[in-house]
C-alpha cells in the first residue's frame, strides 16, 4: 500500500463528506438556519428588556447551537449504511476509529464552524457586547465539537434504527450537558468580573479533547457490532 | 505469489437460526467460485461472513500465501453488495475518484484510471454526471468500476449481474475473466451463469450443503 498513504485517504473521505454535505438534502444549511430561527425568536418571546437579553444572551445562543448540532446528527452514518458505503468502510486497512474520526470533523466542519460565524449576529439580536460576543463565539469553537464526537457515539449506535433521530439526541443530551454548563460559565465569566474565564474555558477544552478520543471509539465498536 | 482462499468449517447464524453449517473450500488464484441456491438459502449470508462483515458462529476465512501484512483477509478483498456504495449526490467521477484513493491498492497489483475503467464498463463519456441521474443498470455498471480503480486479489459478488442487459453480462464476464487471469479470485453469488469456467456451491438452505462438480 505503498502509493496511497493513510493521509491521502482520510483527506479524500474528508473532502468527499464535505462536498455531500454541500450538495442537496447534506443539510449543511439546515443547521445553521435552525439556530438562527431558534435565537431569533427569543427577543420576541422575552420582549423588548435588552438588560434581559444581554443577560440571557450567551446561554441562549448555546441552547441553540446545541440543538442545532445535534440536528442531523443521525444522518451521520445511516446514510453511508443505507447506500452501502458503511460495508466498505469496515473492511479497509484503515482503522475505523480514524474512519469515524475524520467523518466526525467533516461533519463538525459542515455543521458546527458555520454556527460559530453565525454567532455574532444572532449575539446582535440579543443586545450582546462585543466581549460577550467574542467569548461566546470562542467557547463554540472549542465546545462545539465535543458535541459531534458525543453524537457520533449515538448516530453510531442506533444506526440500524430508521427512525433513529430522536433517540439519537435523547441518547447524547445527558452527555452533552457538561459541554453546555462550563460553556455558558466560561462565556458569562467573561463579562461578569469576579468569575474567572480561564478555568471553565480549560475544562471545555479538556472535555472537547476527552471526547475526541472516547467518542470515535465508542462509535467504531459500535458499528462493528452492528453490522449485519 | 499465488494466493489462495481458505474456508474451513464455516457456519453462520441470522438472529437464533443457524444459516448454514460446516462449510469448507479452498479457491486458488485464477479460480472463480460460483454460490448459487434457492432465495433463502444462505448465499449472501455466506459473502458477508467471507468479507468480514457478518462473523461466523464457527469456522474461519483465511488467506494463505500472500505477501501483504494483513490483520484480516477481508482487507484484500473487494464485496460488491446489493446496494452499490455510491452517493446519488456526487458525479460518478467524484464517486469513483473517491472510493479510488480511500481503499488505495493492495500489494500485487493497481487500479487503473478512472477514464479506462469506465470505458472498460461500456460507459465512458458520462462520468460528469451525478450518480443519481443513471438508469439502475447503468448504476450497476459504475458500481462495478469500483472494481477496476482500487486493486484487490479476491472479488466477491453478491448477484452482481441482477440489474444488466445481455452485452453489459458479456462484458463482464470479460472483466472477471481478466481478473482471473491476473491470478485474482472470483466469489459470486448469482442466479444467472456469470459466463466464465467456475466451480460451484450449491446452497441448499438447512438441509445441507454440498459441493458441486466443475460446470
Amino acid at each position: 500500500m505503498a502509493k496511497h498513504s493513510g493521509g491521502t485517504r482520510m483527506i479524500s473521505l474528508f473532502l468527499r463528506d464535505l462536498k455531500l454535505s454541500m450538495r442537496a438534502g447534506g443539510g449543511a444549511l439546515i443547521g445553521v438556519l435552525f439556530f438562527m430561527t431558534v435565537v431569533a425568536v427569543v427577543p420576541f418571546a422575552v420582549g423588548p428588556d435588552l438588560n434581559l437579553l444581554s443577560r440571557i444572551g450567551p446561554a441562549i445562543l448555546w441552547i441553540g447551537a446545541l440543538l442545532a448540532s445535534l440536528l442531523g446528527l443521525d444522518r451521520l452514518f445511516q446514510a453511508e449504511r443505507e447506500d452501502g458505503s458503511l460495508d466498505l468502510m469496515l473492511m479497509q486497512e484503515t482503522p475505523l476509529v480514524l474512519t469515524v474520526l475524520v467523518k466526525c470533523l467533516a461533519h463538525w466542519t459542515a455543521t458546527g464552524l458555520p454556527l460559530v460565524i453565525a454567532a455574532p449576529l444572532l449575539g446582535l439580536f440579543m443586545n450582546m457586547n462585543e466581549v460577550a460576543i467574542g467569548a461566546t463565539m470562542l467557547t463554540l469553537l472549542v465546545g462545539t465539537p465535543a458535541i459531534t464526537f458525543i453524537g457520533a457515539t449515538g448516530a453510531a449506535v442506533a444506526v440500524t434504527l430508521p427512525r433513529g433521530g430522536l433517540l439519537v439526541s435523547i441518547l447524547v443530551l445527558p452527555l452533552a450537558i457538561p459541554v453546555l454548563i462550563f460553556g455558558v460559565s466560561a462565556a458569562y465569566a467573561a463579562v461578569q468580573d469576579p468569575a474567572p474565564f480561564l478555568p471553565p474555558l480549560l475544562i471545555l477544552i479538556a472535555i472537547t479533547l476527552f471526547f475526541a478520543v472516547i467518542g470515535p471509539l465508542a462509535a467504531a465498536l459500535a458499528l462493528r457490532s452492528a453490522s449485519d | 505469489m499465488p494466493i489462495r482462499l481458505r474456508v474451513e468449517g464455516l457456519s453462520a447464524k441470522r438472529g437464533e437460526d443457524l444459516i448454514f453449517h460446516d462449510i469448507s473450500f479452498i479457491v486458488a488464484a485464477g479460480e472463480a467460485l460460483i454460490v448459487t441456491g434457492p432465495n433463502g438459502s444462505g448465499k449472501s449470508t455466506l459473502l458477508r461472513v467471507l468479507a468480514g462483515l457478518l462473523v461466523p458462529e464457527s469456522g474461519v476465512v483465511r488467506l494463505d500465501d500472500t505477501t501483504a501484512d494483513i490483520s484480516h483477509p477481508r482487507e484484500l478483498c473487494h464485496y460488491l453488495g446489493h446496494r452499490n456504495a455510491m452517493k446519488r449526490e456526487l458525479t460518478v467521477e467524484e464517486n469513483l475518484s473517491f472510493w479510488k484513493s480511500f481503499m488505495g491498492d493492495s500489494v500485487g497489483g493497481s487500479g487503473i484510471g478512472l477514464e479506462e475503467a469506465t470505458e472498460a464498463l461500456g460507459l465512458g463519456g458520462i462520468s460528469h454526471l451525478p450518480f443519481g441521474y443513471l438508469s439502475a443498470g447503468q448504476q450497476r455498471r459504475m458500481a462495478m468500476a469500483k472494481l477496476l480503480v482500487a486493486y484487490r486479489p479476491v472479488w466477491i459478488l453478491d448477484e452482481p449481474t441482477a440489474a444488466l442487459d445481455a452485452a453489459a453480462d458479456r462484458l463482464f464476464a470479460g472483466l472477471v475473466e481478466r481478473h482471473l487471469g491476473a491470478g485474482g479470485i472470483v466469489i459470486a453469488a448469482t442466479h444467472q451463469p456469470l459466463g466464465v469456467a467456475a466451480r460451484e456451491l450449491r446452497m441448499t438452505g438447512f438441509t445441507g450443503v454440498c459441493e458441486g462438480a466443475e460446470s
